[in-house]
C-alpha cells in the first residue's frame, strides 16, 4: 500500500523583493514531483541546498500546501483541514536543528509533548514515553535537561518525541547536518532501527552520501525537480550524471569508477568497502 | 559556562515542602504575604513562627535561606534608618538634629521584621519550587480568567519555553560577542553611550537569531500537532494528595488565626 503519494506536486514561494508592494514574484521550489513511497519502505532523498528538497519534506507533514497538484499521506489528501491532525500524527518529522525541536525543559516532557497535543490520556502517556525513550535508547537520560545532551542524543530525543505519537512514516529534513560523526551514526543506526523492527517507513533527506546506500530507493533532486530514482545500486552506477549535477558519489564507489575507468575489471556502484574488497580479490 | 544555569533559586532536598503541589505552596505564599500586612505588632510572632517551621520543614540550609536577604540588606537599612531618626514621639536619645524616639525604635523594628519576612517568605516557594512547576501551577490557577479571554494557556506554554531556551540564548550571546571581539568590537568602552553603542553588534545578530528560532520551532510545534491548549491532556497532571488537603487546611487555620487575633486584640 502507499504511504506517502505525490502527484505532480508545485510549490511557489512569494518573494517580496520590494517593500511598498504587496505583491511578491513567486519562485518555483517543487515542480511536478510525483512520487510514490510504499508502506515501510526506507527512501533517501538526495540534493543540493536549493534544491527543494526541503520544501517537499514540508509538504508531507502538511507544513506546506501544493500549489498544484496533490499530496496523499495514506490516502489522505494533504489540503483537506479536517484531516491535519491525523495527517501530522501519521507522517512525523524531525527537523535539522535539535535545539529548535524540543520544547520541554525535560527529556521525558519533551516526548510526552506529541502525545499530550492529541489528548491521550494520562496512563498512556506515561506507557508511550517509557518505550519511545526505551526504543531510542534515552532512557537513562529521562530526567536530563536537553541542554545537557550532545547533539546525537537531542536528535535521539526529537525522534522519540515523534515516536511516541506512534506514527507509520518519519519523514527526516537533514537530520545529521548540525551533528558530527558520532552523532551521525548514532541518529542512523537509530531510525534503521526502526524501520527494520517497527516497519515504520523512513523518508530521510540529505546531502551526505554515505548516508544513503543503505536506503531501499533513492531520490535525487535537482531545481525542484526529481531527476533520478532508483536503487542505490541503480544510480550510483551513472557516476557522470551526479557529476553533472555537482554531486559527489561515496568516495568508495567513486575509487570502483576511477579504477574501472583505467582498466580494472570491476562491477558497477560499489558502494562498500567489503563490496570493494571482495571485487578486487575475485581479480586475481 | 552558561549550560548550568538555573532560573530561580531551586534547591532540591526532597522534603515534604518540596513534595507539595505546587497551587499550595502558590496560595501559601499569597497568604503569608497577606497575612504580614494584615498584623500590626504581636501578631509578627505569630507569622514568623509559621514561617519557621515552614523553613524548618524544607531542611534548605539556612545559609542558602539568608542569601536572599543579601540583596534586599541595602533596602532593609534604608527603611530602618528613616523609620529609626523619622518618627516622633518620645524622644528617648538626642544629639543636635537627630532624635530617637520610643515609637521609631518599634517602627523600625517591625519594618524590619516585615521586609526580612516577605522576602523569606516569598524565596521559600521558589527554593521549593522548579519553575516549570511554578508554570504549571499558575497555569491551572488562573485558569478560570481564560473564561474571560485571558490566554492563560498560551502564557504559561510561552513561559516554558521561554525558561528552555534562555540557557540556549546566553550560550549564543557569549558565542556572538566572542565572533565580534575577533573582529575588533570593544565592548569595554568607556562611557554610558560607548557601552551602549557596543551593544548593538550583539543585540542584532542576537534578535535576527532569536527570530529564526523562532519560527523554527513553531513549525516543530506544529508538526508535532500542538493547536493551543483545547484538547490537550497531560503527562504529569497537578493532583492534590492527602498531603495538600492538609497543608490547605493548616493555610485556613493560620488565615483564620491571623484574623481573629488582629479583630480580638488588634495584634
Amino acid at each position: 500500500m502507499s504511504m506517502v503519494r505525490t502527484d505532480a506536486l508545485s510549490h511557489d514561494y512569494l518573494i517580496y523583493e520590494d517593500e511598498e508592494s504587496d505583491q511578491g514574484t513567486p519562485v518555483r521550489a517543487l515542480s511536478e514531483v510525483t512520487i510514490d513511497i510504499r508502506e515501510g519502505e526506507f527512501v533517501s532523498i538526495l540534493g543540493h541546498n536549493g534544491s527543494g528538497k526541503s520544501t517537499l519534506a514540508k509538504h508531507l507533514n502538511a507544513l506546506l500546501l501544493p500549489t498544484e497538484g496533490t499530496v496523499w499521506i495514506e490516502g489522505m489528501d494533504t489540503k483537506d483541514d479536517d484531516k491535519l491532525w491525523d495527517i501530522r500524527q501519521r507522517a512525523g518529522m524531525i527537523f535539522q536543528n535539535p535545539d529548535n525541536q524540543i520544547i520541554a525543559s525535560v527529556v521525558e516532557e519533551d516526548v510526552a509533548f506529541g502525545p499530550e497535543n492529541m489528548g491521550v490520556p494520562t496512563q498512556e502517556i506515561w506507557d508511550r514515553v517509557n518505550s519511545a525513550l526505551e526504543r531510542t535508547g534515552m532512557t537513562a537520560y529521562r530526567e536530563h535537561s536537553p541542554n545537557r545532551l550532545s547533539g546525537g542524543q537531542k536528535q535521539r530525543v526529537a525522534i522519540a518525541g515523534v515516536l511516541a505519537m506512534q506514527p507509520k512514516c518519519i519523514i527526516m529534513d537533514e537530520p545529521t547536518a548540525m551533528l558530527d560523526p558520532v552523532g551521525r551514526k548514532e541518529v542512523l543506526a537509530a531510525v534503521h532501527q526502526l524501520n527494520r523492527e517497527l516497519g515504520i517507513t523512513v523518508i530521510l533527506i540529505t546531502h551526505y552520501m554515505e548516508e544513503v546506500i543503505d536506503s531501499d530507493r533513492l531520490f535525487v533532486m535537482n531545481k525542484g525537480r526529481v531527476v533520478m530514482s532508483g536503487t542505490p545500486k541503480e544510480l550510483f552506477a551513472r557516476v557522470e550524471e551526479f557529476e553533472e549535477l555537482g554531486l559527489a558519489v561515496p568516495q568508495i564507489t567513486m575509487l570502483g569508477y576511477e579504477l574501472k575507468k583505467a582498466g580494472l575489471d570491476l562491477p558497477d556502484a560499489i558502494l562498500t568497502r567489503e563490496e570493494m574488497t571482495e571485487a578486487l580479490c575475485r581479480l586475481r | 559556562m552558561f549550560r548550568d544555569i538555573t532560573i530561580g533559586q531551586y534547591y532540591p532536598t526532597n522534603s515534604i515542602i518540596h513534595r507539595l503541589d505546587p497551587r499550595v505552596k502558590f496560595l501559601g505564599m499569597l497568604a503569608f504575604v497577606v497575612s504580614i500586612f494584615v498584623v500590626s505588632n504581636y501578631g509578627y510572632i505569630v507569622c514568623a513562627a509559621w514561617l519557621f517551621t515552614i523553613i524548618a520543614l524544607t531542611r534548605i540550609p539556612l545559609n542558602i535561606m539568608f542569601k536572599g536577604l543579601k540583596m534586599i540588606l541595602f533596602i532593609l537599612v534604608i527603611t530602618v534608618v528613616l523609620n529609626l531618626f523619622m518618627t516622633d514621639g518620645t524622644i528617648i536619645w538626642q544629639w543636635k538634629v537627630f532624635k530617637i524616639t520610643r515609637e521609631g525604635l518599634t517602627m523600625a523594628f517591625l519594618m524590619a521584621m516585615r521586609l526580612i519576612m516577605l522576602v523569606l517568605g516569598i524565596s521559600q516557594m521558589s527554593l521549593t519550587t522548579t519553575p516549570n512547576q511554578l508554570t504549571a501551577a499558575m497555569e491551572s490557577l488562573f485558569k478560570p480568567l481564560s473564561r474571560l479571554h485571558v490566554p492563560v494557556h498560551s502564557i504559561a506554554m510561552m513561559m516554558s519555553i521561554a525558561l528552555r531556551f534562555i540557557p540556549i540564548l546566553s550560550e549564543e550571546t557569549e558565542k556572538i560577542r566572542k565572533a565580534q571581539m575577533a573582529r575588533g568590537a570593544d565592548f569595554e568602552g568607556k562611557g554610558i553611550m560607548n557601552r551602549i553603542r557596543a551593544m548593538i553588534p550583539l543585540l542584532v545578530p542576537l534578535f535576527i537569531t532569536a527570530f529564526r528560532r523562532a519560527t523554527d520551532l513553531a513549525m516543530a510545534m506544529e508538526a508535532r500537532c500542538y493547536h493551543g491548549g483545547e484538547g490537550r491532556t497531560q503527562m504529569k497532571p497537578l493532583k492534590y494528595v492527602n498531603r495538600d488537603y492538609i497543608a490547605l487546611a493548616l493555610l485556613v487555620l493560620y488565615l483564620a488565626v491571623i484574623i481573629l487575633l488582629k479583630v480580638l486584640l488588634h495584634w
